[in-house]
């Protein structure tokens, strides 16, 4: 009782003095941190205040207070095309063929490449691997556009086991398309994407191997046993990343491998508001798309996050 | 003797996966260097014979024709220096302005701090978009300005999430030497922290410059001057655009006295190499700076 009379009183004077205590020092961090915090207003909040422009009619003369609002008349107008039904259908298509793909394959890598015992090798390996990752989408590309040509070594080989009778044009058919783009997602990112794997691997304890070998767990059990159950923490939160990346595709894996000849089955989200938009220049209705996509993406990313905190007790928040 | 025979009969099952786990290691290093292999022998090939197809080992009509047109391009020159000064000025001033931020906000005593922490971290999960944005550098009057490179990339949340956590392991005793002596923050930042951060700042600047290196996006959508045009934009104009290439190949055999019919494809193939040689020549060197970088940043999470 005596303790809780005092109380009060304490928390009084704590605050008294924190209010005085904008000293030099004070200034100082302050001056440090605003300069950030006014440039997120202006690049990320104003932004996202403009999205308002989803819910009017703008034009450049009005501006964002004068344009007239017009509701959700955007959003049903899209909702209502076959051709955003395309769009929608293309970027789900790749996003989760993507997730399948890209997702396990890092994690597979990273297990193979730990049992490469030659040092040397695995440094040789994981340079060359990581390499892509580097290398710009423009090149990269450029790189998948050339090796698919007809005249290429991709329908040199295929024509030459006679799989092919006569060479293809991949990037010219609608129906390679998901599976190029895909596949050039994953060469691109799974090296990178390994490191983080590797580095939780490291950290695996050794004596549970020791522990393993002296129950006689051959290769194979040790992975599945030890160290897939050491590094399901990483392994968890990169799925709730990619799971919330769903409905989201890399604008440049698409826009460098889309053409006029396969736009039916290339033409995702992205290249649609960049097409509507910038090109075609209906901002409200590029908007409105946009924005649904990100709602749409948020929301996945709580669900996935939520799900997973129950499941495995991992969140991100 | 009896102890060899054993060790080898523990190891024989594992055999079979060692030597399948080196050669689909093998073919891997095969896969991915091999395309820019094929690069580089098209583009020392003369045009008109790698028209015919098969080129796929070595160059067949050995020239350095490609080269010779493709290097004398003003448009490429005029893009390799956009490129190289917004890599510098953007990765200097990107590395000032994020890491000042950074430790800003790693004070403890600094007020509002969580408010702030909450309000910046809000922006990782949501933003405004393509066209807000667009019209945001329409006001700002960034649209067709060598300022789109940098001041819109002045400021990154992730790089401060890697910068606060090396941070933290610096220990609270320096600053607070440091401040009896006298030394306001800006005094501690700039001759205690930075010097002792400079593995993490060296991976952050080198992220940032790949970045900046690598970008085409804003230089495709927000300008529209050849003179503010990157290399990546110029590149993807000679992969993507039929014409500009074969425009190219055209004028050069006017300009260029004693040139054997050159072509779109193997002028493609020069320039690709010639924008790619800068990333692969030094890249062997930083990697492991990379990595490091990399793993600083996937401590926290």
């Amino acid at each position: 009782m005596n303790n809780l009379a005092v109380l009060p009183n304490e928390t009084k004077k704590t605050k008294h003095t924190k209010r005085f205590k904008i000293d030099k020092k004070q200034l100082e961090a302050q001056s440090m941190v605003w300069p950030g915090l006014i440039f997120l207003l202006i690049f990320s909040y104003i932004p996202m205040y403009g999205l308002i422009i989803a819910f009017k009619d703008f034009n450049l003369i009005d501006g964002y207070f004068g344009s007239p609002w017009v509701g959700l008349e955007f959003f049903k107008e899209f909702l209502s095309y076959p051709r955003f039904l395309q769009v929608l259908r293309n970027s789900l298509a790749i996003n989760i063929m993507q997730l399948f793909f890209s997702f396990p394959v890092p994690i597979v890598f990273a297990l193979l490449l730990n049992e490469i015992k030659n040092i040397g090798f695995k440094r040789v390996v994981q340079t060359v691997s990581y390499l892509p990752h580097f290398v710009s989408w423009v090149i990269f590309g450029g790189l998948v556009t050339v090796i698919l040509d007809p005249k290429g070594i991709i329908n040199f080989i295929l024509t030459s086991l006679k799989v092919i009778d006569v060479p293809v044009l991949f990037l010219g058919k609608p129906e390679y398309f998901w599976t190029i783009v895909v596949f050039a997602g994953v060469a691109k990112g799974f090296g990178w994407g390994s490191i983080i794997y590797l580095a939780a691997i490291s950290g695996v304890d050794q004596s549970l191997y020791d522990a393993a070998t002296v129950d006689g767990a051959g290769r194979f059990m040790k992975m599945w046993h030890v160290t897939l159950p050491s590094i399901k923490g990483t392994i968890v939160i990169l799925l709730i990343f990619n799971i919330s990346g769903i409905i989201k595709t890399g604008f440049d894996q698409v826009w460098m491998l889309h053409n006029v000849l396969n736009q039916s089955t290339s033409e995702t989200i992205e290249v649609y508001v960049y097409k509507m938009g910038l090109v075609n220049l209906r901002y409200s209705f590029a908007t409105a798309v946009g924005l649904s996509q990100s709602v749409v993406s948020i929301i996945l990313l709580m669900l996935s996050n939520s799900f997973s905190r129950k499941i495995s007790g991992e969140s991100l928040y | 003797m009896n102890s060899i025979t054993q060790k080898n009969k523990i190891l024989r099952p594992g055999l079979g996966f060692d030597v399948f786990n080196t050669v689909f290691m093998l073919v891997i290093i095969v896969v991915t260097l091999y395309p820019f292999w094929y690069c580089l022998i098209g583009s020392l090939n003369e045009g008109y014979d790698y028209l015919k197809g098969g080129v796929f080992l070595l160059p067949r009509a050995f020239s350095w024709e490609n080269y010779r047109i493709v290097l004398r391009e003003e448009r490429l020159i005029t893009a390799y220096r956009v490129t190289i000064s917004r890599t510098v000025i953007g990765t200097v001033t990107h590395l000032i302005f994020t890491a000042i931020f950074a430790y800003g906000i790693t004070r403890k005593y600094l007020l509002g701090r969580s408010i702030y922490l909450k309000y910046a971290m809000f922006t990782m999960y949501f933003g405004g978009g393509l066209i807000p944005t667009y019209l945001l550098y329409i006001n700002l009057n960034l649209i067709n300005s060598f300022w789109v490179y940098i001041i819109p990339s002045l400021f990154s949340f992730y790089h401060v999430i890697i910068l606060q956590s090396f941070f933290k392991t610096i220990p609270e005793a320096l600053n607070e030497s440091a401040m009896i002596d006298g030394a306001g923050e800006y005094r501690i930042f700039f001759s205690i922290i930075v010097p002792l951060s400079k593995p993490v700042m060296a991976a952050i600047a080198l992220f940032t410059g790949v970045g900046h290196w690598n970008a085409y996006f804003d230089s495709m959508v927000f300008t529209t001057s050849t003179s503010l045009q990157t290399v990546q934009v110029y590149l993807m104009r000679i992969i993507r655009e039929v014409e500009f290439a074969a425009k190219m190949a055209a004028e050069s055999a006017d300009l260029i006295p004693g040139l054997r019919r050159p072509n779109a494809e193997t002028i493609k193939l020069a320039t690709m190499i010639v924008a790619t040689a800068p990333i692969l020549a030094i890249y062997p060197f930083l990697q492991k700076y990379f990595v490091k970088g990399i793993m600083m940043g996937s401590i926290k999470g």
